[in-house]
């Protein structure tokens, strides 16, 4: 499991170019120009299982989803962060992709250590030292656990 | 304790008697904005469509603006596929491509209104809160969600209070203060809140409140909105509103706030935003000199009459230095009729400047002046970031109408102020 580490304010058109938005919406389309602007050796070095460990504001500007879609597509574990922008992090939820807001435990992770988190628990471990995070509230966990917002909203669909 | 808009406008909507910060409620939305990406929202849901169909189909507001005219059988087919969609569920507002930037049609065709919550899958959404609305970004799958079941669930943000006083001096507009303001905040300053302007709103036109609501996102406030005074109320009325067709909210004088904030409108100067960030503000005149290979005039932020009068009167009998190119785009139909029915288009085409339809043009980078590696480019759009107009090597610079104008007349960076009469 490898952590990729990036900093502050890392924006959408870094995550995937705004010139591919009308274009690619696939996962597939999407997989070879994530992080491009940014970081043009993660979309070929990425692996399953692999943490994105990012600073304040991750996920800012456009409300394009590509970025959420990719990284969920290429098997990113979690992304642990300073803090999200606003609607990432909802687009995050609706994809079921695991953020945890825990600053501390950005600032104590130093290049090699352990990371281990109990979603459930709200713990996260760095290197053994504890940090909590927030847990998301009731209704939100059902959509992430149905596996998703369209899972979720076709659940309820069929209990009419 | 008196309760912030956000509070007031959320437990209206959700059908409760008073809500609290942090609070998740359940609503259906007023509307729900999308444009080109409608194609993508409804491919993932085709099965359900054919199964359930759409929930109502006065919700969806469909405009095509992102890439028009199509520039490739694949952005035309992704229109036909929208085209087709808005037939075959009846919806009644549909703007097809010409008609004008998303947020400025929904905006001047009276379709979002105040004390109403809308949501678009775009992230400018927040614009509406130039006429009093809640408004706020989500993304294509929650489009596609609310598209069949038409409920979503919202936090209720906290709310940051700007307090705005005094008047602009000459040269200076609502695109100098917003970004001074993003840029003392900070691009994640209101993440998660929806922010109040308070004050001498009187002496902001519609247009001047669309420009700073539109980039409440910049600093990523949920929301960013204006009370509803008679500028609203006239502005809806030429807008084939009438009053009594919304009931607007406010704040209550003692509402609680996360934080709150004085500007004096009189102290603004001149401004932009240096690249790849829309928080990192100087002031024109601290980078005066900087070179620029493109102007470009237009985008839901600053693509309206009255910004593309304030370039043609800088720009009225003039030429556009030899070297630097300028771009047109009018925020909609609509805007650039008034901007040609007075000569305004024509001063601007006569000093040299390429006219492009109504539309988001070169905003997002995916056609229509994306420029080279090297270049620089001076903006009145909203976003600057690394790769925005299509290139990663390129500059962009922000600034607002009056500052792109003088820029181009001299190739370099231009203190409105120095030029206008
Ligand atoms: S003009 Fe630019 S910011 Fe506005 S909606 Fe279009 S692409 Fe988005």
């Amino acid at each position: 499991m490898k952590v990729w580490r990036y900093g502050d304010s890392v924006n959408t058109d870094m995550l995937f170019p705004g010139k591919y938005t009308y274009t690619c919406s696939t996962a597939d389309e999407i997989r070879p120009h994530l992080l491009e602007d940014l970081d043009a050796s993660f979309a070929a070095g990425v692996k399953e299982g692999d943490i994105l460990m990012v600073g304040d504001n991750f996920g800012c500007g456009s409300s394009r989803e590509q970025p959420v879609l990719g990284l969920k597509a290429v098997g990113v574990q979690a992304i642990i962060g300073k803090s999200f922008a606003r609607i990432f992090y909802r687009a995050a939820i609706n994809q079921g992709l695991i953020l945890i807001e825990a600053p501390e435990a950005v600032d104590a992770y130093n290049e090699g250590d352990e990371v281990k988190f109990d979603l459930e628990g709200g713990v996260i471990s760095i290197n053994g030292k504890e940090f909590s995070f927030p847990r998301l509230p009731r209704q939100i966990l059902e959509i992430r656990d149905a596996g998703g917002l369209l899972e979720y909203t076709r659940k309820k669909l069929g209990q009419k | 304790m008196g309760e912030t808009f956000a509070q007031k406008v959320l437990a209206r909507k959700a059908g409760l008697e008073s809500v609290v910060p942090g609070q998740i409620v359940t609503l259906r939305p007023d509307h729900l904005l999308t444009h080109d990406n409608t194609a993508a929202i409804i491919g993932k849901i085709s099965g359900d469509l054919d199964r359930y169909g759409i929930v109502d189909p006065e919700m969806p507001i469909i405009v095509l603006d992102h890439v028009i005219p199509a520039v490739d059988e694949k952005t035309a087919t992704n229109h036909k596929k929208v085209r087709e969609f808005v037939k075959r569920f009846g919806i009644r507002n549909f703007f097809d491509a010409g008609a004008g930037v998303c947020h400025q049609v929904m905006v001047e065709e009276g379709l979002a209104l105040p004390g109403q919550v809308l949501v678009g899958s775009d992230s400018h959404t927040c614009s509406y809160g130039c006429v009093g609305a809640f408004a706020t970004g989500i993304d294509r799958t929650e489009a596609a969600a609310l598209m069949l079941r038409g409920e979503m669930w919202l936090k209720v943000p906290h709310s940051m209070k700007m307090t705005l006083k005094g008047k602009f001096q000459k040269g200076v507009y609502a695109k100098d203060l917003i970004l001074k303001i993003i840029g003392d905040v900070s691009a994640a300053g209101a993440a998660y809140r929806s922010v109040e302007f308070h004050g001498d709103v009187r002496n902001l036109s519609i247009g001047d409140r669309f420009t700073i609501a539109n980039m409440g996102v910049e600093m990523d406030a949920k929301a960013a909105v204006f009370p509803v005074d008679d500028i609203t109320v006239e502005y809806l009325e030429d807008a084939g509103v009438n009053r009594g067709d919304y009931e607007p909210l406010w704040a209550d004088k003692d509402a609680l706030y996360h934080s709150e904030h004085v500007y004096d409108m009189s102290q603004v100067v001149p401004g932009v935003a240096r690249p790849h960030a829309v928080d990192n503000y100087a002031t024109v005149e601290e980078m005066k000199g900087l070179s620029f290979d493109q102007c470009f005039l237009g985008t839901c932020t600053n693509g309206r009459y009255e910004d593309l009068r304030v370039a043609a009167e800088i720009l009225k009998g003039e030429n556009v230095c030899p070297g630097t190119r300028l771009i047109i785009a009018p925020a909609s139909n609509r805007e650039l009729s008034m901007a040609l029915s007075d000569g305004t288009v024509q001063a601007l085409v006569e000093a040299g400047g390429m006219l492009l339809p109504p539309g988001c043009g070169p905003c997002l980078g995916a056609h229509q002046g994306v420029m080279a590696p090297g270049e620089r480019t001076l903006s009145t759009a909203n976003r600057n970031f690394k790769g925005r107009m299509g290139c990663k090597d390129a500059e962009i610079y922000l600034a607002s109408p009056a500052t792109v104008a003088a820029t181009a007349l001299y190739g370099e960076l231009t203190d409105p102020r120095e030029v206008m009469d």
